[in-house]
């Protein structure tokens, strides 16, 4: 076990070249560049043994990558925002014919404007596409994720592709301390892919086929079934990473000083540190504030959130995205939750970090204390100026 | 919680300090740091910040610094008044600089000296780290040394640490002198 002093992207390739992928195939966007550069790299000096195909776009990208899962390949490719969208069509493809393929996606926002910056608007656009999501907070759960998601995404109760969120730049490009397991370590914890679902010369079967309305509804069931046996498959999978690299992930959730919370606030990504700091300074001037934070948006965490949040006063979410004419796509899924499991709670919508703007410890602050008066609203963080 | 200001131009080598910072801070046990630039596009020769954390926990706050323990300026062309309402209360400005200022919380240094001397080149980003060492002792020499031997190219090592080295000298002579 190596500690170093690396980026988020640098972590996600490191834990990459760990899963020994066999193709990797990408198209380069700001700021998911350094993690394909760095698997270029590690592809050219032989620390990993891999295809790197570079094509001319992210609709090939990912194409590329399903033509490659179907011999049965482990695959992975990564983008961000604009070649996420670009990829779109692709995103169902790959699920629907339940390769699983590993995708890291940096977030950052959408155009117009243009903005290179992060939000989450990219990959939540995208939350119907049938992939698995998940969001770090820090580049050592991102490494850690890196590795898991091999094993989530190729289990036979799974075969789903997995697509890996880190915050654009606030993630990607800042630099922190991360444990490196080793080869054997990797080893231990992540099988070889083996898979039913390719084309084998031996054994010939049909791939990518047509279902009419007779057997479509059976397939897209089959799907979602997919999706929601992940939940196990990640309880699963961080017993035996525990197990072997001695770190203990929580699920679908994470939950920090909500057992006895008043007030929730419930939230995805590396904004989650700061909100934990802020937490613990509020508990010293005796308000019972606490986190939620949701590791994955797909599946969803109906369970445990409805869970957590039983007993709290009041509940917000916190998230960079928005749904235009509706509300933050985060907030839909977690009333909706509350609204099944019979909930009152109220649960207020803030909406911050787009376009990359900055979400300060005051405004979360802020947060809860207006979750203190109860009434249930929608707040955009960071409009400022008097017309706002 | 510490936190480090850099500032310098595009090309001066601000945001490898204080990643080169971080790095070293973390050799030693329950510690960690952060280190980030100012996000988007790079130009050579204009303004940039870099950002360092240092902390003996984890650090959730990923917000760039907005008051200062240690601003430092690679280029003291990018140094005005204005410096200090980025500083704490007892924070200190390190600058690369051949003038002479009569403020206790400017520390100068003659990094392009140094870095003429020893370089050959006008790089000051290692120098002015030098010289933070030279001043804050929750950063070691040691740790330095060995952060560049592991994150600088080979053949960078030896004339970096020996740099880094007389920065430490020259701002431990100031302050006794």
């Amino acid at each position: 076990m190596a500690r170093k002093f690396l980026s988020g992207n640098e972590a996600f390739a490191e834990g990459v070249r760990l899963a020994r992928p066999q193709v990797i195939s990408a198209y380069p966007i700001t700021p998911q560049t350094i993690v394909v550069e760095c698997l270029s790299e590690m592809v050219e000096d032989g620390s990993l043994k891999a295809e790197f195909i570079h094509v001319e776009s992210e609709h090939s990208a990912l194409s590329c990558a399903m033509g490659a899962s179907a011999v049965g390949a482990r695959t992975f490719t990564a983008t961000s925002s604009q070649g996420l969208l670009y990829m779109a069509e692709c995103l169902v493809y790959a699920s629907g014919g339940r390769f699983p393929i590993v995708m890291m996606n940096a977030n950052r926002s959408t155009a117009l404007p243009w903005n290179i910056y992060g939000d989450q608007r990219d990959s939540i656009a995208l939350l119907d596409s049938g992939w698995i999501q998940s969001y770090a907070e820090n580049a050592q759960e991102a490494l850690d994720l890196a590795l898991m998601s091999y094993y989530i995404a190729e289990h036979k109760n799974v075969s789903t592709p997995y697509m890996a969120n880190l915050d654009g730049f606030v993630l990607t490009h800042t630099y922190e301390v991360v444990e490196i397991p080793t080869q054997e370590q990797a080893d231990a914890f992540l099988p070889s892919f083996k898979t039913e679902n390719k084309l084998d010369l031996s054994h010939p079967r049909n791939l990518g086929f047509t279902a009419g309305p007779d057997y479509n509804t059976q397939f897209k069931y089959k799907e979602h079934l997919g999706l929601l046996r992940v939940r196990e498959v990640v309880e699963e999978a961080e017993m035996r990473f525990a197990e072997i690299f001695g770190r203990r992930y929580t699920g679908l959730t994470e939950n920090y000083r909500t057992e006895d919370a008043d007030f929730i606030l419930v939230t995805l990504g590396s904004i989650s540190g700061l909100v934990r700091e802020v937490a613990d300074e509020l508990r010293e001037k005796n308000v019972k504030a606490g986190l939620l934070r949701l590791r994955y948006l797909r599946p969803f965490p109906d369970e445990e959130i409805v869970r957590t949040l039983n007993g709290a006063k009041a509940a917000a979410v916190l998230e960079k995205d928005i749904s235009f004419g509706g509300d933050g796509t985060v907030y839909t899924n977690v009333t909706a939750a509350l609204q099944k499991a019979g909930s009152r709670l109220p649960v207020s919508n803030y909406i911050g970090g787009l376009g990359g703007k900055n979400i300060s410890a005051e405004e979360i602050e802020q947060i809860f204390e207006e979750l203190k008066q109860g009434n249930v609203k929608t707040v955009f963080l960071g409009l400022g100026g008097e017309d706002a | 919680m510490i936190e480090i200001l850099w500032h310098g131009r595009g090309g001066q080598g601000a945001f490898t300090a204080s990643r080169l910072l971080g790095a070293s801070y973390v050799l030693a046990e329950n510690s960690y740091a952060l280190a980030f630039p100012s996000f988007g596009p790079e130009r050579r020769g204009a303004p940039i910040r870099a950002f360092t954390k240092l902390d003996d926990r984890p650090i959730g706050n990923r917000s760039e610094v907005k008051l200062a323990d240690f601003s430092i300026f690679l280029d003291d062309t990018l140094f005005s008044e204005a410096a200090f309402d980025e500083l704490k209360p007892g924070g200190k400005i390190l600058l690369n600089t051949k003038n002479i200022h009569n403020d206790d919380r400017i520390v100068v240094v003659d990094g392009d000296g140094i870095a003429a001397e020893i370089l050959k080149l006008p790089i000051t980003n290692t120098i002015m780290l030098g010289a933070l060492a030279g001043v804050f002792d929750k950063v070691s020499v040691a740790h330095i040394e060995e952060a560049i031997r592991q994150n600088m190219p080979e053949k960078l090592h030896e004339k970096n640490i020996a740099a880094v080295n007389a920065a430490v000298g020259a701002v431990r002579k100031e302050a006794v002198g």
